[in-house]
């Protein structure tokens, strides 16, 4: 969690999951397959491993460490499974409850707690997906529509740059933008000047606003960052379809619909699929930050849940229970959002 | 994304500027208008927040509370920098955020870099199994609490370690990097080879020079990273007061107007004043003071940023 923009850079720019890379690749595994078979260099003998000596001992402390850092944390999931109580010792001391922690989580007043932080999760996440893809790829259709490279190059900086902001800084921009006038809420103010509305809005302590106010500060700071891979997407259609269009009469919106639109479809539906793929893992800071006790019936999401009722108040099993959940739903979605978008890429792009 | 779709376009450009000619149409010259003006517009609404709070936190604080301050400050006054400097936890926090970047992104390279060649290694047995545990740890994360736990049992909490341990090797970083290595000529690392390198030398001497462009870029992304993060401070730190960060002290910042927010009804900021060493100034042009404290630095580095993120990007989209 805490390296999140290389997270976002992950989802957003969607490489592969695995070393292999989606083009090409069957070809490259079935090589290295034959060749590992007939090739002795690949074979696994005690003087191979003795020649390699010096980068195994590059590698193997770092896998170690990786595995230790990665991997061994699972025993933490024990939790979800006892009736942790931290005074009463280490986690092997506690005393194991089976799935009553689940039974807890998914049935009764939890139960409906926690169904409400899904439906958030789900909610703010979708919402955010949807608003944020729609928006960079009108600002993508728009900006290659400009043809002064430096004014171009301008714009792309401006709105590449809220991306490097902490999402620390932006909820607190965010928080002052939509407070009252008389806190700095420029937004209120503007409304005001413009006669929209007679009264300030307390967009923050209103539940109906928040899912709507975490998808439209999500565009704020990734909507230019996201128009890369679009805008690359843009170059690669070939330049002979807009000549010909040309020829055929076609303005410039009947090129930018019927020629470059359907030419980033791909692109479009690729990142679409990887991107629904971390649905549940996306939105933490903003719900964190920005949720008060007021709107927490929309604001609260899982990764909200487990810190605020999990770490915050010592209920670790229920957190841990929420925790497993989340993990599970999320490898098997990723999952299957990498596989479909490797199937899809090799029917329409290969 | 496949490698093609974004591979193509490095290779295209200039055949494609060459073939669109320049017309004037009444239509073009309506579309250029509106579509000028609307990312100027868009340009606007991208800079207004960080000029307003610019402006607020150069503005005097007891004036900034009547509100309406736009990119120019009202009152002129340094007073709200002299508060925020003369405090002792925002002046320890910033150069603890300074210490921890700085030994993050040194860690995080070496490492990430030494493992990453040994990976580009295409003689190297245990290639493939030791790429496959890295690369799963991209999708796969045991969660926040069995996290902590590790950390706690590792005795590491309140600990400078928890802050450069846990992420000295990020798997994404580690891809990007080896597949740059592996496009250095082989030819390259056999010289080094005759010459009598061993697999370090040729690491150290020949392959980490050659990759100073993506070290760059890979080193300002983690740099970023590091000095953006605010949750490790928070779950693993927050005890100690000396190992806070300036994330972490503006999110407190953040979250205690936030709780007097939802208290009296929706204004994010109480207008009473703040006392701190004999100086006066108020909890919004306090904030807006630290926010710009705390992105200074990135904006800093954001012209070299912007140079290189776009190439970083394809870097990563590209591997094979």
């Amino acid at each position: 969690m805490t390296d999140a923009t290389v997270s976002t850079l992950v989802a957003g720019s969607g490489p592969e999951p695995d070393p292999e890379p989606a083009n090409g690749s069957r070809s490259g595994k079935r090589k290295a397959r034959t060749n590992a078979a007939k090739d002795p260099r690949r074979e696994i003998t005690w003087d191979r491993i003795w020649a390699q000596r010096v980068l195994l001992a590059m590698a193997v402390p770092l896998l170690l460490y990786q595995i230790l850092f990665k991997y061994v944390p699972v025993y933490g999931w024990a939790i979800g499974f006892q009736d942790y109580k931290p005074g009463r010792g280490g986690i092997w001391e506690q005393e194991w409850v089976g799935l009553e922690n689940f039974v807890d989580l998914f049935t009764g007043v939890n139960g409906e707690r926690f169904a409400r932080v899904v439906a958030n999760t789900l909610g703010q996440s979708t919402l955010t997906l949807i608003v944020g893809t729609f928006g960079a790829i009108v600002l993508a259709l728009l900006l290659n529509e400009v043809k002064n490279q430096p004014f171009k190059r301008v714009m792309q900086n401006i709105t590449y740059m809220p991306h490097f902001l902490s999402w620390v800084i932006v909820a607190s921009l965010a928080s002052v933008a939509l407070s009252l006038p008389s806190s700095g809420g420029f937004i209120n103010q503007a409304l005001m000047s413009l006669n929209l509305v007679d009264e300030p809005i307390l967009f923050l302590t209103e539940p109906n606003y928040f899912w709507g106010i975490v998808a439209g500060t999500n565009l704020w700071k990734e909507l230019g960052w996201n128009t890369i891979l679009y805008l690359a997407a843009i170059t690669a259609i070939d330049p002979t379809l807009y000549e010909a269009a040309e020829v055929d009469g076609a303005g410039r919106y009947r090129k930018m619909f019927s020629i470059t639109l359907p030419g980033i479809m791909p692109t479009i539906v690729v990142l679409l699929i990887i991107n629904s793929g971390w649905i549940l893992s996306t939105n933490f800071e903003l719900p964190y930050f920005l949720g008060n006790g007021l709107v927490s019936e929309t604001a609260e999401t899982i990764d909200v849940f487990v810190l605020r009722y999990g770490y915050e108040l010592g209920n670790y099993s229920l957190a841990v229970v929420a925790g497993i959940f989340k993990t599970v739903v999320a490898i098997i979605l990723v999952g299957s959002a990498n596989l479909a978008a490797k199937r899809l890429n090799q029917e329409t792009l290969v | 994304m496949s490698s093609t779709l974004v591979a193509k376009p490095l290779a295209q450009p200039t055949l494609r500027r060459r073939s669109r000619r320049r017309r004037w149409t009444a239509e073009g010259v309506i579309f250029t208008t509106l579509n000028t003006t609307f990312l100027l517009l868009l340009a606007a609404a991208m800079i207004y927040p960080l000029l307003n709070t610019l402006a607020t936190s150069l503005n005097d604080g007891m004036d900034a509370v009547r509100g309406g301050i736009g990119i120019w400050p009202r009152v002129f006054s340094l007073k709200n920098y002299e508060v925020v400097l003369s405090m002792h936890t925002i002046y320890q926090a910033f150069f603890m955020s300074v210490l921890k970047t700085i030994v993050v992104v040194v860690t995080n390279l070496l490492f990430t870099s030494m493992l990453a060649y040994a990976l580009s290694r295409n003689e190297f047995i245990f290639r493939r199994p030791i790429t496959l545990i890295f690369v799963l740890t991209m999708y796969f994360d045991a969660g926040l609490i069995p996290n902590y736990l590790l950390i706690r049992d590792l005795g590491m909490l309140n600990s400078f370690q928890a802050y450069w341990v846990p992420v000295m090797i990020s798997a994404f970083n580690l891809i990007i990097l080896r597949t740059y290595m592996k496009s250095i000529p082989e030819e390259i690392i056999e010289s080094a080879r005759i010459d009598g390198a061993g697999e370090f030398r040729t690491w150290w001497l020949i392959v980490m020079p050659l990759c100073k462009p993506t070290l760059a870029v890979v080193g300002l992304f983690v740099a970023v990273g590091s000095w953006n993060s605010w949750l490790d401070t928070l779950l693993y730190n927050s005890g100690e007061q000396w190992l806070s960060t300036l994330q972490y002290e503006l999110q407190k910042l953040l979250a205690s107007s936030m709780n007097a927010g939802a208290n009296s009804g929706g204004n994010a900021a109480s207008a009473a004043s703040v006392a701190q060493g004999g100086q006066v100034t108020t909890p919004i042009s306090l904030r807006s003071a630290i926010t710009v404290v705390a992105a200074v630095p990135i904006l800093f580095v954001y012209p070299f940023l912007q140079k290189h993120f776009v190439s970083g990007l394809m870097i990563g989209s590209v591997k094979g």
